[in-house]
């Protein structure tokens, strides 16, 4: 019978064959924490009685949710990590360097083929590059890094195909909002999704992973790419490990397959308070904003940072809207630095945070007033998401941000001219 | 093992930031400061209408969202005995079992309402509602699952074997 991904990595990482349903305990290939979550790992690690961590030089911990700390209590779990990080001979990416979700690809540390989990949810972007990436709690995290190992459930697979050519103005967000809204948010629950079709062919490697990103926003395990020529060489210019590509077998058995048309795709938008509360920008426009944020492990690569330039691009954005950015990495930054991108963004009226989480989990770095609506292009706006829970947190791609912020109210981005 | 406590009762999908917000749970591990806080956005006196035992009864995908441990560690510091929902989100449902907080499974747990009594055979997943007199039966969990909670945890789990025991 033939196989899915799914299936291939985590047979291949427990050394049985392994069909969806079947229990393994398999080898991680690389395990991230933040530090949202890392300092319980390291209490459990404890309580575990762990000495030294196994396969250290495949580990890092990430200081990037509440970066640079904001208060005392963060503080002290922030100079906690430090000291785990330097007393076991871990890797750290310290304030300033990113958000995880930028780091562990762009670093190098995942290849085609490997199994990969974090200690949070969005771990699976780096099925955009072929892998299975999946979030874990911190106690299985103290579990990888005492054992080299953890337990699945090897999951059944959606196969999603998409076929066209994305309309001017529409991005892979656009595409990744319309598939969660017509999937739900536990619509791919306990499943794993496989991402293919000429649309995605024609996309870039960091558009992929916006799309692999909210693969948890409608409850999946991992979302996963196949590899070609562009994972290649992706990979290839971080790191001199050996990809493994992996691809489903032509009879491989998914649990569901959908086919999305993208031609005539207009750009989307979520509601608040849930991702799958979504609808066409056409619907929302005239929506006052009074905070627009651009950045994110969805949406904060050069990328994006890019098409928001060119929107803002000698215009000013609108009186009473905050434009707050946050590039995804130091890299991402330099790059856009390098590039003009940065000039571009300040000189209209944005203001720049730290690479990090930024504003997005509501640590710090633009915590909206009661009653405020934010446009933002994050993944996800529960209700208190961003710190206040009097606050509407509508999501879009960066163009439908960028376009928002100059007008002051929810925009159409193929209405700017750009 | 045999619970006892009554229903504290919230809708579908809800997410770890309900559980407990983010502005509270990245600077302390203090669960017992965080427990304080558990669902106040939806419920700003949750908290003080818990007594010890009590159980949470939700709709579909409870928990989904972050990562976080805190959340299943808070709603067990807050004396919640067990979770019974329509279904769970995955990271959530994981963690709850390594953290040693039962959770169940049951499609009819719309049948129950706010400030029933209730009665939980975890072991059999049998739930007894004494206020209406009606018996419920929640999924079995994996069996790997029912060991790992049955240990206490993952933690002791590990301590106890050296590994993985699947």
């Amino acid at each position: 019978m033939g196989m899915t991904i799914s299936e291939k990595i985590l047979g291949a990482h427990s050394g049985i064959e392994a069909n969806a349903g079947d229990i393994v305990v398999a080898d991680i290939d690389y395990a991230m924490g933040q530090d949202g979550t890392t300092p319980l790992s390291i209490r459990a690690f404890q309580k575990m009685k762990g000495g030294s961590l196994k396969n250290s030089d495949r580990l890092s911990i990430v200081i990037d949710h509440s970066s640079p700390s904001p208060n005392e209590g963060v503080s002290a779990l922030h100079k906690m990590m430090r000291e785990f990080a330097e007393e076991k001979g871990c890797n750290i990416y310290d304030i300033g360097e990113g958000v995880c979700h930028q780091l562990i690809p762009e670093r190098g540390h995942v290849v085609p083929g490997d199994l990969v989990v974090g200690a949070d949810s969005h771990t699976c972007t780096y099925g955009a590059l072929n892998a299975f990436s999946t979030g874990i709690g911190s106690t299985d995290l103290a579990a990888v890094w005492l054992t080299g190992k953890l337990w699945f459930r090897v999951p059944s697979t959606i196969n999603i195909v998409y076929r066209g050519r994305l309309p001017k103005g529409v991005f892979s967000k656009d595409i990744m909002l319309h598939t969660v809204g017509k999937m739900t948010a536990d619509g791919a629950s306990y499943e794993a999704v496989e991402f293919r079709g000429s649309t995605i062919s024609r996309m870039s490697v960091d558009a992929r992973m916006t799309m692999s990103n909210m693969a948890v926003e409608m409850g999946a395990k991992a979302g996963i790419f196949e590899c070609d020529q562009k994972v290649m060489d992706y990979v290839s210019a971080k790191t001199n490990r050996q990809p493994k590509p992996t691809g489903s077998d032509d009879d491989a058995v998914f649990s569901r397959e959908l086919e999305i048309r993208v031609s005539d795709l207009i750009p989307m938008v979520a509601r608040p308070h849930s991702v799958d509360n979504v609808a066409p920008v056409e619907a929302l426009l005239e929506t006052p904003i009074q905070q627009a944020f651009i950045g994110t492990c969805t949406n904060g690569r050069l990328e994006d940072l890019r098409i928001a330039a060119r929107i803002l691009k000698g215009r000013r954005i609108k009186h009473g809207v905050r434009l707050i950015v946050a590039p995804a990495s130091k890299n991402i930054f330099l790059d856009a630095m390098r590039v003009g991108i940065i000039h571009t963004i300040v000189k209209a009226g944005g203001v720049f945070v730290t690479p990090g989480c930024g504003c997005c989990v509501g640590t710090h770095n633009g915590i909206p007033s009661d009653g405020e609506n934010v446009i933002s292009t994050a993944n996800r706006n529960f209700k208190g998401r961003m710190g206040n829970s009097n606050a509407f947190i509508y999501l879009a791609s960066p163009a439908t941000v960028a376009a928002s912020a100059l007008k002051g109210c929810i925009a159409d981005p193929r209405e700017v001219v750009w | 093992m045999n619970l006892k406590g009554k229903a504290h009762k919230f809708g579908d999908s809800i997410n770890t930031d309900y559980i407990i917000s983010g502005k509270y749970k990245f600077k302390t591990l203090d669960m017992d400061e965080l427990a304080t806080h558990v669902m106040e956005d939806l419920d700003p006196d949750f908290c003080s209408k818990v007594t010890a035992g009590d159980f949470i009864v939700a709709g579909k995908n409870f928990g989904l969202g972050s990562s976080r441990e805190q959340a299943p560690l808070a709603i067990k510091h807050a004396k919640i005995s067990a979770v019974i929902a329509r279904s769970f989100a995955r990271i959530f449902f994981r963690n709850a079992i390594n953290t040693g907080l039962p959770i169940l499974i049951c499609r009819d747990a719309d049948r129950i309402d706010e400030g029933d009594e209730l009665e939980v055979d975890l072991s059999s997943g049998l739930i007894i509602n004494r206020t209406k007199e009606e018996e419920l039966k929640a999924e079995k969990l994996p069996p790997i699952m029912i060991r790992i909670l049955e240990e206490g945890g993952l933690a002791e789990h590990l301590i106890r074997h050296g590994g993985f025991e699947v």
